[in-house]
Order: C-alpha cells, then sequence, then structure tokens
C-alpha cells in the first residue's frame, strides 16, 4: 500500500460487522388490489403479478394487475371525484395534503424500509434521501393549494381535470410524491400506475390517503406494466398525462397524445456529464463523481455517467477515484452500511450487462474495484471506463446503471462541446474552485439542472426537468404548479 | 402620374439574412381578397426549410447569448423601421386581408404596438419566471429561463401581419431563432417584414421566413432533428395533428393551435412556451447553524 499512485487491485480488508435494519415494521400482506375509488378491488380478469425483492428474489406479494376495463373505471372515478375536490377551498386542500405529508413522516421508517425491500436500493438511501424528500414535496405543495392566486398564472388559475400519472421504479414513492402532490394541490384528481416491479409503497400510499381521510376517488392506484400504463395515457376523459422513464417510451405517448387537449409533461432519460476541471478539490470532485452515478446503483435519470475529466488531471483523479471505489460497499440493501444495493429487476441487469459487454467490444477499458457478488438476486459491481470516444455507445446511451465513462478534454470550450454533444439535456456537473469558470460552463451547458461543486441534489423548492430529449415541462417548485393549471 | 406603370415586386424568401429565391425555382399567385392578382411569392421546398434551419441553428449562439438589453434594443429598433413603412404595411395588409385602408391601419399600428410590448420584455421575463429558491440545506439555488432553441412558427393563416407578429416576436425576444411559414394565402406582408428585419439589426438568420404551402414546408420542419420546438399556429386540425406525431421523433416543444383574438393582449405564454427553466446548485459554504451574530 506505500504506491498510492495505482489503485489497489483488491478492497481493503475491513469487516464490518453486519447492521441489517429490522423488517419488523413493515407488514407486507401476501396480495394487494388496485386501489379504485377507495376500495382496494380485484382486477377485472382477476389476472395478478407478483413483486420480488431484488436482492433476494424472494416474492414480496402478489398484485393485481388492472386491465383496460380497471382503467375505465379508475378514470370514472376520479372524473366524479373532481368535481368535489376542484371545489373545496384550497386551504380545505392543504390541510389534506398537510395530513399526508405528517402521516408520511410518522411512517417514514415503515415505507424505507419497504422500499428497499421492493426496490433493493440501500435502507441509507430510502432512510436518508427518499423519505425525507416525498414528506418534503407533500409539505411543499401542500402550501401552495391556497396561494395559487400568486403563482403568477393570472387570478383563480384552473385545475385540468384528471391526471393520468405514469411513474417509473427507481425512485418509486418519491416519483409518486413528485406526481401527486402538485396535482392534488392544484385540484386535479388522479389515476397513477407505479412500476412493475415496485408497485408496494403506491399500495402503501393508498392506506396513508385512507387515513388522512382523503376524499374517495381522488387518488387512484393501477399497479400494471406498460400496457397498462398505455390504455390509461390514451383514455379519452383523461385532461393530463405526466410520464417519467424512458426517451423511447416518452416519444410514444407524445404521438399518442398528439392531436388531443391532453396537456402533456415528459421526464425521460439522461447522460449528464460531470467535468472535472484542472483547480478542482479533487477529493470533494471524487465523493461527488462517486454519489453522481453510484447513488441508486445508478438508476437515476439525471445521474453524472459522463465523467469529462481534464486530461492533466486525469491520472491523479482516476487512481483517487479507483481507491474510493475500493471502498464502497456491496450487498444486502437493509444494511445499513451498504454503499450499492442490488438492480431493481433481471432485464435491467440484462440490460446494463449488454450495454457493458458493448462498451468492451467498442475498444474502452473496463474497469472494477474487487468486488464479491451475491450469490441470489440482481447485481453489478461499479464500473469504470476509460479510453473512451464520444462516439462509443456507453458514451451516449442512457445505460442506467453503476457505470461511469471517463473521458477528457482540455479547453473549458471543448468541456462544453463534448458535455453537450448528446441526444438528452437533464443534467450536468461542474467542478472548479473558480467561480468565474462555473458561472461561465452553467450558462453554456444545455441541462435543466446544473450541479457545481456537488451532485444529485433535490429539493421541493427547485424546478427539475429537461431540455432536449430529456422530456418537457418543470417538477418541483412554483414551475411545477403550470403542468397541472389550465394557464 | 396617373400614366406611370408602377414598378413592381419580386418578393423573395427571406434566409440567413440573405433574401434568395426558392432552390425549386417555383412561385405561386397570390391574390388579394377580391381575386385580384398582387405578385407571385416564393413557393418554397422542404430543402428551403432545411436551409432556414441550418442558418437558424447559426444564429442561435449569438442570439442566445446576446444581452436581454441588447435584444430589446434590436426589437424596439425593428418597431422604428416598421413605424417607417407603415403605409407600405397598410396597404399590403388592406389587400391581403380585404380591410378598409383606416381597418388596415389600425392593424398596423396595433403590430408595431405588439413589438414595442415584446422589446420591453427582453430583460424581464428572467425575473418574472426565474429565481432564487429556497431550498432545505445549505446550497445557492438559482432557476433561469433559457430559449429552447430553433423554433419552426405556422404563422397564423388569417391575421398575415398582426398575427404574424404575436407569434413571431415572442419567441425571438426570448432568444430563440425562428423560421416561419407565413399565411398560405397572404405571405406577402411577412415577406415584406424580411426587409424591415434585414435593415433593423436583426442578425442574418435570427428569423428566417418561407413562403409556399404550409403543409409541405411544416412537414419537414416538424420532423426536423435540429428543429427544438414548433408553433402550430397555423395549421388546421388534421395537420396539426400529424406535425404533433412528427414532432415527437425528437421531442420537439409544441404549441398546439388554438383560437386567439389577437387583437387582445397577449399574455406571456408564447414567450414560457419556448423557454426552459435551468437550475444551477451551488454550496454555499454554511458557517454553521448558528450563523453569524454581526
Amino acid at each position: 500500500m506505500e504506491n498510492v499512485a495505482s489503485a489497489p487491485a483488491s478492497a481493503p480488508a475491513f469487516a464490518y460487522a453486519p447492521a441489517p435494519e429490522s423488517r419488523a415494521v413493515v407488514d407486507i400482506a401476501p396480495s394487494y388490489g388496485l386501489f379504485i375509488d377507495g376500495e382496494f378491488t380485484e382486477a377485472a380478469d382477476g389476472k395478478v403479478f407478483k413483486t420480488v425483492s431484488p436482492s433476494t428474489e424472494e416474492v414480496l406479494a402478489e398484485i393485481a394487475q388492472a386491465t383496460e376495463a380497471d382503467v375505465d373505471r379508475a378514470v370514472q372515478a376520479a372524473r366524479k371525484a373532481f368535481e368535489k375536490w376542484s371545489a373545496l377551498p384550497g386551504a380545505e386542500r392543504a390541510k389534506y395534503l398537510f395530513r399526508i405529508a405528517r402521516i408520511i413522516q410518522e411512517r417514514s421508517r415503515e415505507l424505507a424500509v419497504l422500499e428497499t425491500l421492493d426496490n433493493g436500493k440501500p435502507i441509507k438511501e430510502t432512510r436518508d434521501a427518499d423519505l425525507p424528500l416525498v414528506a418534503a414535496h407533500f409539505f411543499y405543495y401542500a402550501g401552495w393549494a391556497d396561494k395559487l392566486d400568486h403563482a403568477g398564472y393570472g387570478a383563480n388559475p384552473k385545475p385540468l381535470g384528471v391526471a393520468g400519472q405514469v411513474i417509473p421504479w427507481n425512485f418509486p414513492l418519491l416519483m409518486l410524491a413528485w406526481k401527486i402532490a402538485p396535482a392534488l394541490a392544484t385540484g386535479n384528481t388522479v389515476v397513477l400506475k407505479p412500476a412493475e416491479t415496485t408497485p408496494l409503497s403506491a399500495l402503501f400510499f393508498a392506506d396513508i390517503c385512507r387515513q388522512a381521510g382523503l376524499p374517495k376517488g381522488v387518488v387512484n392506484i393501477l399497479p400494471g406494466y406498460g400496457d397498462t400504463g398505455a390504455a390509461l395515457v390514451a383514455h379519452p376523459d383523461v385532461n393530463k398525462v405526466a410520464f417519467t422513464g424512458s426517451t423511447a417510451v416518452g416519444k410514444e405517448i407524445a404521438r399518442t397524445v398528439a392531436g388531443t387537449r391532453k396537456k402533456l409533461t415528459l421526464e425521460l432519460g439522461g447522460k449528464g456529464a460531470n467535468i472535472v476541471f484542472d483547480d478542482a478539490p479533487i477529493d470533494q470532485a471524487v465523493e461527488g463523481i462517486v454519489n453522481g452515478i453510484f447513488f441508486n446503483q445508478g438508476q437515476v435519470c439525471c445521474a453524472g455517467s459522463r465523467l469529462l475529466v481534464q486530461e492533466s488531471i486525469q491520472d491523479e483523479l482516476l487512481d483517487s477515484l479507483k481507491r474510493r471505489l475500493s471502498t464502497l460497499r456491496l450487498g444486502d440493501p437493509l444494511d445499513k452500511n451498504t454503499d450499492i444495493g442490488a438492480i431493481n429487476s433481471e432485464e435491467q441487469l440484462t440490460r446494463i450487462t449488454s450495454l457493458v459487454e458493448q462498451g468492451e467490444a467498442e475498444g474502452a477499458e473496463r474497469w472494477s474495484p474487487a468486488c464479491e457478488l451475491p450469490e441470489s438476486g440482481y447485481w453489478f459491481a461499479p464500473t469504470l471506463f476509460t479510453n473512451v470516444t464520444q462516439a462509443h455507445r456507453i458514451a451516449r446511451d442512457e445505460i442506467f446503471g453503476p457505470v461511469l465513462s471517463v473521458l477528457t478534454f482540455r479547453t473549458p470550450d471543448e468541456a462544453v462541446a463534448k458535455a453537450n454533444n448528446t441526444q438528452y439535456g437533464l443534467s450536468a456537473g461542474i467542478w472548479t474552485e473558480k467561480g468565474s469558470r462555473i458561472l461561465a460552463v452553467a450558462n453554456k451547458l444545455r441541462a435543466g439542472v446544473v450541479w457545481s461543486n456537488t451532485f444529485n441534489k433535490f429539493d421541493p423548492t427547485s424546478p427539475f426537468g429537461g431540455y432536449k430529449e430529456s422530456g418537457f415541462g418543470r417538477e418541483g417548485g412554483r414551475h411545477g404548479l403550470e403542468a397541472y393549471l389550465d394557464v | 402620374m396617373s400614366d406611370r406603370l408602377s414598378v413592381l415586386k419580386t418578393y423573395k424568401l427571406y434566409v440567413g439574412g440573405k433574401f434568395p429565391r426558392s432552390e425549386s425555382g417555383r412561385v405561386y399567385e397570390v391574390s388579394d381578397s377580391k381575386g385580384k392578382w398582387l405578385a407571385n411569392a416564393p413557393l418554397s421546398s422542404r430543402k428551403d426549410a432545411r436551409d432556414a434551419v441550418v442558418a437558424a441553428r447559426k444564429a442561435f449562439g449569438a442570439w442566445s447569448g446576446a444581452t436581454a438589453y441588447n435584444r430589446g434594443q434590436v426589437l424596439y429598433r425593428v418597431a422604428e423601421m416598421l413605424e417607417g413603412r407603415r403605409d407600405q404595411f397598410t396597404r399590403e395588409v388592406a389587400d391581403a386581408e380585404g380591410l378598409s385602408k383606416s381597418k388596415a391601419a389600425a392593424v398596423v399600428d396595433a403590430t408595431i404596438d405588439r413589438w414595442v410590448w415584446y422589446a420591453g420584455w427582453t430583460d424581464k421575463i428572467a425575473q418574472v419566471v426565474g429565481g432564487g429558491n429556497p431550498v432545505a440545506g445549505p446550497f445557492f439555488n438559482l432557476s433561469s429561463p433559457e430559449p429552447t432553441g430553433v423554433v419552426a412558427v405556422l404563422a397564423p393563416q388569417e391575421s398575415s401581419f398582426l398575427g404574424l407578429v404575436s407569434v413571431l416576436a415572442p419567441v425571438i425576444a426570448t432568444g430563440n431563432t425562428a423560421i416561419v411559414v407565413a399565411s398560405e394565402k397572404s405571405p406577402l406582408p411577412a415577406l415584406s417584414l424580411a426587409e424591415v428585419l434585414a435593415t433593423s439589426d436583426v442578425p442574418g438568420g435570427v428569423v428566417n421566413i418561407l413562403s409556399g404551402r404550409t403543409a409541405e414546408i411544416a412537414t419537414p420542419l416538424a420532423s426536423h432533428q435540429d428543429v427544438n420546438a414548433i408553433d402550430l399556429a397555423g395549421a388546421d386540425e388534421p395537420l396539426a395533428k400529424d406535425l404533433e406525431i412528427a414532432a415527437a421523433d425528437n421531442l420537439k416543444r409544441v404549441l398546439r393551435p388554438q383560437p386567439v383574438d389577437y387583437t387582445e393582449p397577449p399574455g406571456t405564454d408564447r414567450m414560457t412556451a419556448f423557454l426552459e427553466t435551468k437550475t444551477v446548485w451551488h454550496p454555499t459554504g454554511s458557517l454553521g447553524a448558528s450563523g453569524s451574530s454581526y
């Protein structure tokens, strides 16, 4: 270990005692129905699917799978509920949302454990990032409900009606909060489809709505696969469509709603550039790079998946980065020491594996720390690629996994050009001590969120969303209200 | 004087600050509201549309990078030039829309006033729709609007001048560059507007004006990978749907057609429709929970 210039070949031999979070705080029923008009109900054709824990492949529960008929029923329930809900004084809607925010806080440990079980992400992320943000979103938008006249959309802005919302599996409850909180605050009612691999926390949320006394039909939850989402998006009585997910599906949805009056917002993929200049504080940058691409196993649309490092510090930075990666702990997501949990599904693991193999085939150099993968479940070791060119598929396609592609640049202009050389435009990072450089580069980056000397920070007050093929519309902040108002 | 033969104008396209004929060499007859021949307008092809996109993209960096104050000055200059050509536009609008001279003059006045209104917006919109966000953490965090990029604008079919300016000015006031498809039936005010733009310090390529068949020109623009947004104001319902489907290919921002009374004061919608919001974060290096006591 004398020669620190080269990264250690194997992980340091620190022995950590296991520190598992208790599963006892959460009670998962063997089966769950659809949540329509305030009741749990079976699917019209009685079909169910299983949701598994990606870290163990243990079946957690059987879930009713919504059909087109169920979508119709839920939309009708939401339509009926809309009359009263939209007519409610904003202050009353606000109180419901405040109640929901408080109940989420009260039950946050339960929900964090549940989310970790169903999604595979580390408990320290669900507990310290997801759940506090979920509660904060409801709290933030609760306060808007009786202040919409002051939001800059004219006096007395009107809700749209029934919102059809389709959310992904990477942040199941957080994406639910981003969608439902502004929709309800503005007086819309909701039919939400969670992802097929992570339906549980949305169904627990249905119980929170019950505890909060939310009127029936205001929130409806329809677990299912892509066809359920497609039926929801296409339903003629849906007034607003909100989708977070892949760019390919986003384009399909845009085609579906073409020629209708449905308002559409899309939060899609990304290939975020994380730019490190030669004067950056290296240790902080390394932490930011790790957070940028290995947070939630890299299954983050705004992940900093392209590292652009100034050529003169490449060796130093990569040595530090490799050393740091060797200290990451991969394993049981319920262990409080775990940094890297399981990949969400077998399908996603296959996609990551295939893209990484293509990266090798195209000539990029692959590196991972010595890392033992558990025997069951879906796992992928943190991986970085050097010798990457802009033409490589691993530099262009969203991998949505713990895979970092490293490219280099010499001048700030080159960094900007390379950062913007992508179909996407969701996020970017800048690491430098020079304030003028931060501002100049941030100004030129075509991305909806730019983190300088930090990465992957979120807050309900801050608009989030993409340029270019990363979609349109913003979630969060005052801007997030627009998607749900007739403006 | 009545014997004098007037000098007719050959109307041309406006692309990249130049006045080319259509690459296709085609023209079509433009008549007034009573069917009397007025001029031959260029019948643009899809190649003209693509050339216009190249010009608009080339102009985007400098125009979006110009200061908002500078853009305001340039837009106001357009209004000054329009004022000087008030009579010309009154005649063209009267012919195009079958209005009396006094009604056409009122339309032209309203159009000039609209330019002035948008000229004043360039350095204010950022404060209205952007700002600092009170995040729950030690971060400085700012959201600012930025232009979406190259915007294709299908000008309204009926309101040949006021409608045209009402959809074009907000697009360029916010720093986008534009490709305008003029009213199919009444393109002459739009083509004359190009002469004003060319003499108003508007950099070449910021506005590109094409005349011809709306459907023919709009289709390649809607599916163009280097166009960031499209305003469908001038499209009828079936065409608008086809164009919206084509626009999904690169997730263009689409402003759907809707009934608009262009004589009414516009809101900010046509500006915000073609703005992105960028949120920039930076740690504040907070000194600690107690803070300074001064």
